[in-house]
């Protein structure tokens, strides 16, 4: 166990370094330069240059990108080049929001997408089942943003059921959370859907009827749990989409989350707070996926981390 | 016996059963009829898609979807089950009717405990205590002679064998001490030993509980040691209704006789013809196949000792048969002949060495060297016609342009009694027993000098199964071919084979003429192996109360470096070899 979990931060530590090194070319090699945007347009070049140096980009890349990497190991991910505050204090100030439409998000869609996939299996090939599995399909392909605007100018203007947007109380959270829920659940949808029809074929369910057991406790003991299982590792890839959407919904609602953050660094190409973002969602998706592994032996006593 | 004046407790009368709605729909089972009666055995033989299994299935309830009861009735105790609501037929499944299936490996629910499952059934026929529950599982475990019953209420099924979870199936069915057991194929998956053994318990628990037992098997040495009555179906019509003495000693039908005449019967060969003056095409030494095995960090890495040291040869036109149940390293032994995995100890054909061969020396050598396997249905890709499939290795060995393909494989066809025009369909249009056919035809097609059959007669109808071996016997002779024929079936190896090899927990413990070793075992395992055989003859009836105490392979994962000992040979005299020690 120990070791399966050493042995997993050491691989997420490699994974991190690739992602920042990725990121941090890629800012590198972008056309946009940051000091000609904090400097201003009518800036003399002789300013350009002085802000450059004193941001450290007139040095060559691998040298950025190690004096990035030392402050890292300790801790500091940089100064924001626009707001003039260190990374980690922006991006610690907005974890918590975050984190609570994260967590609301994601139970929307697990709920959602389980619920709906266990209905369209057992109702297979029913009109429910084809109508479910369509909105499902528009749910996957759904551009964020224009769903996010819709549900906000429906419910929130229109019908008036939630407030505008903003952070504050329960009412707040629930629809940005809902149209995460609502627009990531088809995947689980689908993948329950299939997922239970194999199940249900399965011979220990016809056991299990044999048994003389009712219909709901076949279903809820013996398929659901079976269709789970490939169900969860999902979650910890899912997570990686998901911050995608956070960064979308964050900023149609204007929720003060690190989605936000990330929306504005691009903007203003503070180079520091994306890398710094990009390298907490690949902390958040690396970890994501540890628990996934984690909890699915947990389910399925099949599988024995020991072995892997 | 008969029991005309009681009332049956079972009776099915003039059920049909269609599948599929509407005019595409089509009758599987056709007026099927009987009465089961208190205390009796009642088996109902057939072969594949005689409906056997779906008349089992609409007596619980549980027919799939699209598959539904025309007309006809079922009744127990008097109570109609056809169209009775759903609520009922809960009530009755697992309570006072239990059923057990074929594939023990998947008709448990991997994620809950034996513990969990067994208990389930109860809680929901009978309000007992938690006490109570425990110990009516663990009472019922103990009757199904489970080792160590506590330990595996906690386990789940992966951590049992495949013997092992039938009996937790068979326990499951028998908790509440149903009045009929259904049993639909339970045997057929497993080894004969294991088979032996379950076939003894369910005629104990019959005995004990006084349960009527509905069974369902195709194999005609079951029906003999297990039936009172039988019912023998082909094609979802009824073919014959019986007393097992009579069906056995007077079949009325003609294919209950088709049938019976098929069935290949242990101790019927006479002595195979002479090859010993042949020359040897195969020479096997010291053979042996180990995986490793990957231990955690701080364990040191251990083996998986598949195969140990096998000597054997094959002769020109000489069939050997190499026996044994699964995991004894039978497979494992075809698949390092034909080079698909690595092996130590030296294999030569024609005195050529095979092992240590690569790239276009190894490809040479697969002309002379073909297998065919047990699965007809998984062997041919389903996306290339039989064209593709057979000609396939001429492609690849020879470049031979599409037209002298063509002709070459309706010759090949032509062997094995396919009609050319075979060649442009696809494998989903036949049937198992032509499918086998078609994948012979392609391990002929480069005129091989020795074929590996592993199984591959196994998942054939024994109708079908007498015809392929008759194909391959007639191949045999007039190609001058050797075959390795692997088979965990001994009366099929007693018909086919001139010398026999059994295997056990890796190694050859016996190695002779098929009747020196069939009908003269001098090794305990083969003896063991022998005894388990069901025969279909009804004055033949085993007893398999021996057989019953657990009998531990001994453990094939050994650390690092060990060495088994040599094994010693002591000769019985003409060719027959037994291990001692």
């Amino acid at each position: 166990m120990l070791a399966f979990i050493s042995r997993r931060i050491g691989y997420s530590l490699l994974i991190l370094l690739g992602v920042t090194f990725i990121t941090y070319l890629l800012l590198f090699m972008l056309p946009a330069d940051p000091a000609r945007q904090i400097a201003g347009r009518s800036a003399t070049p002789e300013v350009v240059a002085g802000i450059r140096m004193q941001l450290g980009l007139d040095l060559p890349f691998y040298q950025q990108y190690a004096n990035y990497l030392g402050n890292l190991v300790q801790g500091d991910l940089g100064r924001s080049y626009i707001q003039r505050s260190p990374v980690t204090e922006l991006i610690g100030a907005r974890l918590r929001p975050s984190l609570e439409l994260m967590a609301a998000g994601i139970g929307f869609e697990l709920l959602i997408g389980i619920s709906l996939g266990v209905i369209a299996a057992l109702r297979r090939d029913s009109w429910a089942d084809k109508a479910l599995m369509a909105l499902s399909f528009i749910g996957v392909s759904a551009p964020q943003f224009i769903a996010a605007m819709l549900f906000l100018y429906f419910f929130a203007v229109q019908l008036d059921w939630f407030p505008m947007g903003g952070y504050g109380g329960f009412e707040h959270l629930l629809l940005p959370a809902l149209t995460l829920g609502i627009l990531g659940s088809g995947w689980y949808s689908r993948m329950v859907r299939s997922s239970m029809i194999e199940v249900l074929h399965q011979d220990f369910i016809r056991t299990a009827r044999a048994k003389g057991l009712s219909r709901v406790r076949v279903v809820l003991r013996h398929v659901l749990p079976n269709a789970i299982v490939p169900v969860i590792p999902m979650i910890g890839i899912d997570i990686g989409i998901f911050m995608g959407g956070l960064v979308v919904v964050e900023s149609v609602f204007g929720w003060p989350g690190i989605g936000q953050l990330t929306w504005q660094a691009i903007q203003q190409v503070d180079i520091p707070v994306i890398v710094g973002v990009t390298t907490v969602s690949a902390v958040a998706i690396v970890l994501g996926n540890l628990v996934a592994d984690l909890v699915i032996p947990w389910v399925d006593p099949r599988i024995d981390i020991k072995k892997h | 016996m008969s029991n005309g004046t009681s009332q049956p407790i079972l009776s099915v009368q003039q059920l049909s059963i269609d599948v599929g709605m509407g005019a595409s729909s089509r009758r599987v089972v056709d007026h099927l009829s009987f009465d089961l009666f208190a205390g009796q055995t009642l088996c109902i033989a057939g072969e594949s898609g005689s409906g056997k299994s779906l008349s089992s299935l609409a007596i619980m309830g549980l027919l799939p979807k699209a598959v539904r009861v025309a007309e006809g009735a079922i009744s127990f105790e008097g109570r109609d089950l056809v169209g009775a609501p759903e609520r009922e037929l809960q009530r009755l499944r697992g309570k006072q009717i239990g059923m057990i299936f074929q594939e023990p490996m998947t008709s448990l629910n991997p994620l809950m405990t034996v513990g969990q499952q067994l208990q389930e059934t109860l809680r929901r026929h009978e309000p007992l205590g938690r006490q109570a529950l425990r110990q009516r599982a663990r009472e019922m475990l103990e009757s199904v002679r489970m080792p160590q019953v506590e330990k595996r209420l906690q386990q789940y099924p992966h951590e049992l064998s495949g013997g092992m979870r039938q009996r937790v199936m068979i326990a499951m069915a028998m908790l509440c001490r149903p009045k009929v057991l259904i049993a639909d194929e339970p045997t057929t998956a497993l080894d004969v030993t294991i088979q032996a053994q379950i076939l003894e318990l369910m005629r104990e628990l019959q005995q004990v509980y006084g349960t009527s037992l509905l069974m369902i098997t195709h194999d005609m040495g079951v029906v003999a040691e297990m039936a009172d009555q039988v019912v023998v179906m082909n094609h979802g019509r009824t073919e014959e209704q019986a007393p097992v003495r009579q069906l056995f000693t007077q079949p009325q039908a003609d294919y209950t006789r088709k049938l019976l005449a098929a069935v290949p019967v242990l101790g019927t060969a006479g002595q195979p013809g002479d090859v010993s003056q042949q020359p040897v095409v195969l020479q096997v030494r010291d053979l042996s196949v180990r995986f490793p095995v990957r231990m955690g960090w701080f364990e040191e890495d251990k083996q998986v000792h598949a195969v140990e040291g096998l000597n054997f040869e094959l002769r020109q036109g000489e069939t050997l048969g190499l026996v044994g149940e699964s995991g004894c390293g039978k497979s494992t032994t075809g698949k390092a002949l034909m080079n698909m995995l690595a092996y130590q100890g030296s294999v030569q054909l024609f005195g050529k060495e095979l092992n240590g061969l690569h790239g276009a020396e190894l490809q040479a050598v697969r002309r002379d060297i073909q297998m065919v396997f047990q699965d007809p249905y998984a062997a041919l890709n389903p996306r290339k016609n039989i064209l593709e499939l057979v000609g396939e290795p001429l492609l690849i060995h020879d470049q031979l342009p599409r037209a002298q393909r063509q002709e070459r494989v309706a010759e090949l066809l032509r062997q094995v009694d396919m009609p050319a025009d075979a060649m442009y369909r696809y494998p989903h249009q036949f049937s198992g027993g032509q499918r086998q056919r078609i994948c012979i035809a392609r391990a002929l097609a480069l005129n091989p000098k020795v074929i590996i059959a592993d199984e591959s007669v196994s998942a054939l109808d024994v109708s079908v199964q007498a015809q392929v071996l008759e194909l391959l016997e007639h191949l045999r002779k007039q190609h001058r071919l050797s075959y390795l024929f692997i088979s965990h079936d001994m009366a099929v190896v007693e018909r086919i084979c001139h010398r026999v090899a059994v295997m056990y927990g890796g190694q050859i413990v016996e190695i002779g003429r098929r009747d020196h070793v069939l009908h003269n075992p001098q090794h305990p395992y083969t003896k063991r192996l022998l005894s388990a055989v069901p025969m279909p003859d009804v004055d033949q009836k085993r007893d398999f109360k021996a057989l019953l105490q657990e009998f531990e392979q001994p453990s094939p994962i050994k650390g690092k470096g060990f060495e088994a000992p040599l094994q010693k040979f002591h000769d019985v005299g003409g060719g027959h070899w037994v291990a001692v020690g």
